[in-house]
């Protein structure tokens, strides 16, 4: 059966999924990137494939987005590339077809999405402070020695939260330890943590957008149910957490997958990309003043792919290549 | 005696000849780099805007290579952009540089005093007649840059080989540097806007439509701005840039009436002028949705007030009438991948209210999305 494959490599996390027709998800692979995206995606295509019956999938199509879109294309072979806020649109809206806000905290981006009538008609992502996104809750709960998976539940049990700083990350932390040293319960210091964070993200993010339901709320934050409480209450509207939510931007990126390959023809080079010996190299061109860092992308010994320079005469040692990335 | 100004997009090919025919030995510019940037912020108040860090940086380039003279421009109004040529000349003599700067006013409002100003480029043995031809030889290559813009941003939208239409654009250029007489203008004009309409289009596409408002320096200099315009225009988008130099400057010395039309777009939303191009940027949006553009895109240096107080005005107008509008704050903070996100999502997003718009009849909610990357 054919099947069209996504993939999101973000700033922590890599998601890789398989979607067949439907838009059913075959299978998922949810791994941190560590740092070495390329790596992360050898690695996750080979769970992917240990996820399903490989023998009988035929992958027709891939995409790409996150902010390491254009590397994930290059190694795996992708026919499509986009930017995370068009694919977790198409993914919430294949699922809400009426939904009007999308919420999406990754790890260190937040994004705002405002639909009306299915299609994307505002965006926003957070510019100043990556206050409140996964990096933030990740590094909080291990400060408090809490495993990030019961950080939202914690936030639940609270009766009386407390009143964080939430307008910077380093404040918010200062007056988090500030509270606790004073006394707090930490459950309480956590539910005010998850309220601040949420009217920061009202505030820096939101910007007086208009915020209609349905909401739909996604990314890997998502699965902290003391944010998604504090959205509720701050909102005052249900806020709708989908069941792949940490997957909704490989998701939209294979689903855009699915539509550009109707013709049939796909780039994508199989799963024994998992074992091929790829490398990164870089260096500064110093032809002028900018002192591009440069990068070369190898597969075994040739040079796939260049990038990095400012006035594109590094970029253009490949016709095909190009038209991918644009 | 060495003469320089700021880098200002390609207007120096214009500014260059001027000073070169008049009898300096001019240092040109160079183009905004790091290396700019990193002089300007090491010198700059922290809060001052891009332009003037790069700015800076750009006279300290000059500077170190012998300029002796530097010209920049001053302003009126609120925008504190007005100030900078004192404010530059005030930090690089207090840094130990020696040179004299004229800062020219804009004439409408102290004519004596610009006049002045000028004449004083004017050096002995150089004719009267020969002055003013000059003059006139550089406005005419000013207003050949614009127009050679322009036709790159029509091309580029329609190019069938990515890349071709900046390529042939770099030629253009340099054959605009070296014409020098009137002769050799007058045939460049031609050659020029011939050759870039000769690079192969595909016409059967009908491009998206941008329209590019902000401040002038950001919107003007393609180093500084991530060369928007070509981002764009790679991406089959045709761009229409609100400011041109020769506008700016038509504007400032003789042509006082020539943004009525924009401020009378404006009034509904805002009255009065609020300095640098704040006012410029509400008209220039309404006039871009009455005249069926997909979207246009406000190029605002950080700290920038005109434009903070317009982009608050931009989220009624775009509203009321319905066109999208993107902002983008340029500071030497500004990460160059999350340009290219927004501005990716931005070509989707007017790509999709297009496409709705086109097929409103066979709407069906939520599928709409599939159909629009299906072709």
């Amino acid at each position: 059966m054919k099947a069209y494959m996504g993939i999101d490599v973000g700033s922590v996390s890599t998601v890789l999924v398989l979607i067949d027709e439907d838009n059913n998800v075959l299978s998922k692979v949810y791994i941190r990137t560590s740092g070495e995206p390329i790596k992360a995606v050898q690695r996750g295509l080979k769970l992917l494939a240990e996820g399903v019956d490989i023998d009988n999938i035929e992958v027709a199509g891939v995409g790409t987005t996150g902010s390491a879109r254009y590397l994930s294309a290059v190694i795996v072979g992708a026919d499509v590339v986009k930017n995370e806020i068009t694919a977790h649109a198409v993914a919430a809206s294949n699922l809400v077809p009426d939904v009007q806000t999308i919420i999406e905290i990754g790890g260190q981006d937040s994004k705002l999405i405002i639909l009306r009538n299915g299609i994307v008609v505002d965006f926003a992502m957070n510019t100043v402070c990556a206050a409140g996104t996964g990096s933030f809750l990740d590094q909080q709960a291990a400060r408090l020695n809490i495993p990030i998976e019961e950080f939202g539940a914690y936030a639940l049990r609270s009766k009386n939260p407390v009143r964080i700083a939430g307008r910077c990350s380093v404040f918010a932390e200062t007056d988090m330890i500030h509270k606790q040293q004073m006394g707090h319960k930490i459950e309480d210091l956590i539910a005010g943590l998850c309220s601040a964070l949420v009217r920061n993200y009202i505030n820096n993010v939101g910007k007086g957008k208009e915020i209609l339901p349905p909401v739909v709320f996604q990314g890997g934050v998502a699965a902290n149910i003391g944010i998604k409480k504090a959205f509720e209450e701050e909102l005052g509207t249900e806020v709708i957490v989908p069941e792949h939510y940490a997957l909704m931007g490989a998701i939209g990126a294979a689903i855009i997958a699915k539509n550009e390959c109707r013709s049939g023809k796909t780039n994508f080079r199989g799963f024994a990309v998992s074992d091929m010996n790829f490398s990164v190299s870089s260096f500064e061109c110093t032809e002028c003043p900018n002192l591009c860092e440069v990068i070369n992308i190898m597969k075994e010994d040739s040079i796939l792919c260049r990038w990095g320079g400012k006035c594109g005469k590094w970029e253009n040692i490949e016709h095909d290549l190009q038209e991918v990335l644009l | 005696m060495k003469i320089s100004f700021p880098h200002m997009g390609i207007s120096y090919i214009a500014f260059k000849h001027l000073l070169e025919e008049l009898g300096y030995e001019v240092i040109v510019p160079p183009n905004p780099t790091k290396r700019t940037l990193t002089y300007g912020v090491k010198y700059a108040p922290e809060f001052a805007c891009m332009p003037f860090k790069i700015l800076l940086g750009n006279y300290i380039e000059v500077l170190e290579k012998g300029a002796e003279i530097l010209i920049t421009s001053g302003g009126v109004g609120p925008c504190r952009a007005g100030l900078y040529g004192v404010v530059h000349e005030k930090i690089l003599k207090d840094i130990g540089y020696e040179f004299s700067m004229i800062v020219l006013e804009p004439p409408l409002e102290n004519f004596r005093d610009f006049s002045k100003r000028v004449l004083v480029l004017k050096q002995k043995g150089i004719r009267w007649t020969s002055f003013l031809h000059e003059v006139k030889n550089a406005w005419m290559k000013l207003k050949l840059l614009d127009k050679v813009e322009q036709t790159v941003n029509k091309v580029r939208a329609r190019e069938l080989n990515k890349g071709q239409t900046t390529k042939v654009f770099n030629e253009v250029l340099k054959m605009i540097d070296e014409a020098r007489s009137r002769e050799e203008i007058f045939k460049v004009q031609k050659e020029a806007i011939d050759l870039l309409n000769s690079v192969p289009q595909d016409f059967s596409r009908e491009p998206l439509k941008v329209g590019i408002i902000g401040e002038i320096y950001v919107v003007l200099e393609p180093h500084v701005n991530f060369d928007i315009e070509r981002f764009l225009g790679e991406r089959d988008v045709y761009v229409d840039r609100s400011i041109y130099i020769t506008d700016y400057v038509r504007f400032a010395v003789w042509d006082k009436k020539g943004e009525d039309h924009i401020k009378k777009a404006a009034q509904p939303y805002l009255k009065q002028m609020i300095g640098g191009h704040g006012i410029q940027s509400v008209g220039e949006t309404v006039l871009y949705a009455l005249n069926g553009y997909d979207g246009v895109i406000q190029l605002a240096p950080f700290t920038c007030i005109p434009e903070i107080v317009s982009k608050s005005i931009l989220a009624k107008v775009s509203r009321d009438l319905d066109i999208p509008v993107l902002t983008i704050n340029i500071d030497e903070q500004t990460g160059e991948a999350g340009v290219q996100t927004r501005l990716e999502a931005f070509i989707d997003l007017i790509k999709q209210k297009k496409y709705a718009k086109e097929h409103a009849k066979e709407k069906e909610k939520g599928r709409l999305y599939e159909s629009v990357y299906g072709y």
